[in-house]
């Protein structure tokens, strides 16, 4: 790297407090970091750990609750805590520019996105119209927009994600600025289009010299991107180093555990489950679409003919990217939607067109943990009555119901005694504990798990996986695990299925399909998984 | 394995994080404290009404018409001595003290007010509930309430006392129907959104019976927002209860409310205006009391406008 050259930024003892009555006084504390031209530098920590504050006080975007106070933001040996608001705006855009995690909610919707790009030209300098839109127009062929001259005249919601990413990255790159800030850019991705946004923010920053301070929570990421790496927990940097030194030789505790938790690309040998069949879709599908009286409506066929068996014992991972249909399945086997034709057999029952009356008593058979821990608590509710609802419903008595629930949170990892607060005095992982034991309570013989981890931290992620492996194990569950994470499907599953618009394309084995994909959307898909060479996952959850 | 062979043991506890109650933020925030102030000033006036100096307020006396504010009449007592009484707010054209009559109209308004406001909420609560969950019916329901909705409040009211009799149950019922299609159209779009919740989804596949589900995991959701729908229907209801009475179809003229009094005081208001006046202030206090009562709770309890860090 550039050694010579001065950093393009220098962070120096930055320290910004937090409202009082927060968990702790500051939300960072003492920081000091510094990007060259020409270089990456990942910002990575766990939620909370003040990365995106951070990012924020560099752009001088920090809100009034959040005051820095003390330490130097150097932008090319210019203090940014200290410039006016006036001098901030011109260093927006020109020096300095940031991308954010969710493309469609900061792009305009109502502006065309020729000219979300031009405003910052049109700000900045006075470049006639004309030029303007040849400026534009470079800098989108510059970040691989097919067809810009098309392109340059569509709305937001007209082109894709991975799309919307590049036009918000042309938008900051127009003014060739020296420090580009990206805040978690390709998270909100599907992990193909991940890949490409990767590789052209590299090509970019390598071709014109930026330096890049780019903040993720994902080591696979890290390990793709980064020249150097700066960790952090709870609003401190805890290590720094080049990516060699941190993923290889992490010196500190808390990045070895990090490091440690990020579950690896190889399936642990696993021997064949052998239990009885306790779900056997056949041919099911799933359309989605409005019947119009005259004119047909758009039709979306979300599933089409998918066989899937789960055996006892067995975790079956669905995984795919977005709009696959993976969801889709999981929501049809769990009957919170009707299929539109096929078979869904729990036991010896086809539960694919039973009608909501008859339905209610197999419903305990199958049990769904959801994504989002944050809505899959009622608020209003205590965790226990949450918990007490689904065995009580079926008629066992409240005592009794109350005392497995206790049992179960045990076994969940929490407090039996904590049954009577409310979800919202647990974090994210603990609520995805309670959900694991509100699902258990049924005593269920299948438990779909509908990306149950991809909230969550990835310490908390490591923890949460090892507890349903071994509830499975101890329940003797059939468990379907719906995943876009193939990290996550190595660790956990016996065999899994991969769909891509609504139809699975390759099933088998975990071990055979990660050793060998057969099929070239897999491949595509291994191909695309960020850190794919990197070594991770020394401490995995044991089959 | 079953769950009764698991140990209880106890496992590390959660951290536990205190959020602020819901009563103090009420107390801080200036609206609601006024409103409240109001409204409560309003009711205890209403409930003492007979204690507060008044006499009766449907008494004609063709001697004292037309009385300015302040004026003094003797009152020659049963058993020979005489008492002089005030009227403080003037008489009307029949004689009858406007003082009194205000007084007692504060009963009447705040009782239509609350009663309507409880009806339509409930009502249109069981209503937009069945809409929002049953969805075959929803397109019947909401195109019935959209006919409801497309005709005038105030007309509507007017069909509806005309086809019996006027009293205070004719006039609430008039006032209500209008207001249901409006609580309906609120509780559904509440019901449509929180049935997409994982946590209703989560009732449902633990087999959670739909009546059930609705009172346990939807209902609590509609509560704050009715709450402050409420307090505008109140405030609505009180001002379509003295339109109509002004109008001539409402509450019977000899039951003081504030509408009747102001209609009663319409002919001669160039000459004695403080027969409109009086009333006119109470319902404008009235009105503007629970609206900012109303908006107070809305900003509290609605967490799309409360500012919480």
């Amino acid at each position: 790297m550039a050694d010579a050259a001065a950093p393009v930024l220098a962070i120096k003892g930055l320290t910004v407090g937090l409202p009082r009555g927060a968990d702790r006084p500051h939300a960072i504390e003492d920081i000091s970091l510094r990007v060259d031209p020409g270089e990456i530098v990942c910002v990575v920590g766990e939620s909370g750990s003040g990365k995106s504050v951070t990012a924020q006080a560099v752009m001088g975007l920090l809100p009034r609750e959040l005051p820095a106070t003390a330490g130097q933001i150097l932008l090319e040996g210019e203090d940014v805590l200290a410039a006016t608001p006036a001098r901030l705006r011109d260093l927006r855009g020109t020096r300095m520019a940031m991308i954010f995690q969710e493309p469609m909610t900061a792009l305009n919707p109502v502006m065309r996105v020729g000219d979300q790009i031009g405003e910052v030209l049109e700000i900045h300098t006075d470049l006639s119209e004309a030029d303007r839109r040849q400026r534009v127009l470079a800098i989108m062929r510059a970040v691989h927009l097919p067809e810009p001259e098309r392109l340059i005249d569509v709305y937001p919601h007209q082109i894709s994600g991975g799309q919307r990413q590049r036009i918000m990255i042309a938008a900051a790159l127009v003014l060739d600025p020296a420090l580009l800030i990206a805040d978690e850019p390709t998270t909100a991705l599907d992990v193909t289009t991940q890949a490409q946004i990767l590789k052209l923010i590299r090509e970019l920053q390598e071709r014109r010299g930026t330096g890049v301070m780019f903040i993720t929570h994902d080591f696979g990421v890290v390990a793709e991107i980064a020249h150097r790496v700066v960790v952090m927990q709870s609003g401190r940097v805890v290590e720094t180093g080049t990516r060699e030194d941190i993923l290889r030789r992490p010196q500190c505790d808390y990045t070895r555990m990090l490091i440690a938790s990020v579950p690896g690309l190889v399936p642990p040998p696993r021997t064949p489950k052998t239990g009885p069949v306790a779900l056997e879709t056949v041919k099911l599908c799933k359309t989605y679409g409005t019947r119009g009286l005259l004119l047909r409506g758009r039709v979306v066929r979300a599933a089409r003919d998918v066989d899937i068996v789960v055996r006892r014992g067995e975790t079956v991972g669905i995984v795919g990217e977005s709009g696959s249909g993976k969801t889709t399945v999981a929501r049809c086997v769990a009957r919170l939607v009707e299929p539109t034709s096929g078979a869904i057999r729990i036991g010896d029952v086809d539960v694919a067109r039973l009608p909501e009356s008859r339905l209610r008593a197999h419903r305990r058979h199958v049990q769904i943990v959801f994504q989002d821990p944050y809505r899959s608590l009622n608020p209003r509710r205590t965790v226990g009555a949450s918990i007490v609802e689904g065995p009580v419903n079926f008629g066992v008595p409240p005592a009794q119901a109350l005392d497995r629930a206790r049992r179960l949170m045990a076994l969940v990892g929490l407090s039996p005694d904590s049954l009577d607060r409310y979800p919202h005095q647990f974090s994210g992982g603990q609520r995805q504990r309670i959900a694991i034991a509100r699902a258990l309570a049924m005593e269920p013989e299948l438990l779909i798990a509908d990306e149950p981890v991809s909230a969550l931290d990835v310490s908390v992620q490591a923890q949460v996986l090892k507890l349903l492996d071994d509830v499975r194990q101890r329940f003797e569950l059939a468990v379907l695990f719906i995943t876009h994470d193939l990290r996550v499907a190595a660790q956990i599953c016996d065999r899994i299925a991969v769909m891509q618009r609504g139809v699975v394309v390759e099933q088998g084995l975990a071990a055979e399909i990660f050793a060998a994909p057969r099929h070239e959307y897999t491949r595509a898909l291994f191909e695309a998984a960020p850190g794919r060479h990197a070594e991770f996952g020394r401490a995995t959850t044991a089959a | 394995m079953s769950i009764e062979a698991l140990p209880a043991e106890i496992a590390e506890g959660p951290p536990t994080r205190r959020q602020a109650g819901t009563v103090r933020m009420l107390a801080r925030n200036p609206s609601v404290v006024i409103g409240a102030t109001i409204v409560a000033f309003l009711a205890i006036i209403g409930l003492l009404a007979p204690m507060l100096g008044t006499i009766d307020p449907a008494e004609i006396n063709p001697v004292f018409r037309n009385k300015m504010p302040g004026a003094e009449r003797t009152i020659r007592n049963e058993d020979g001595t005489k008492s002089t009484f005030v009227h403080r707010f003037g008489t009307d054209s029949l004689g009858r003290d406007i003082y009194s009559r205000v007084v007692y109209g504060a009963r009447v308004s705040l009782v239509i007010g609350v009663t309507v406001a409880a009806l339509s909420v409930a009502i249109g609560l069981v209503i937009g509930l069945v809409a929002g969950y049953v969805r075959w019916l929803d397109g019947i329901i909401m195109r019935f309430m959209d006919g409801l909705m497309a005709i005038p409040a105030i007309l509507l009211a007017m069909g509806v006392v005309s086809l019996s009799r006027a009293g205070l149950l004719a006039v609430v019922v008039a006032i209500v129907i209008p207001e249901i299609p409006r609580v309906v159209r609120l509780v559904r779009a509440i019901v449509l959104s929180i049935r997409e919740e994982p946590y209703v989804e989560a009732a449902i596949t633990v087999g959670t019976p739909t009546p059930t589900l609705l009172v346990r995991h939807v209902l609590p959701n509609t509560v704050a927002p009715l709450i402050v729908q409420g307090t505008f229907i109140c405030a609505s209801a009180i001002l379509i209860e003295a339109i109509l009475s002004f109008l001539g179809i409402g509450i019977p003229p000899e039951t003081p409310t504030w509408g009747n009094i102001m209609a009663e005081g319409r002919a001669l208001f160039r000459i004695y205006p403080h027969n409109i006046f009086y009333p006119g202030v109470c319902l404008a206090f009235a009105v503007l009391a629970i609206n900012m009562l109303g908006d107070g709770l809305r900003d509290t309890l609605d967490p799309r406008f409360a500012k919480r860090v």
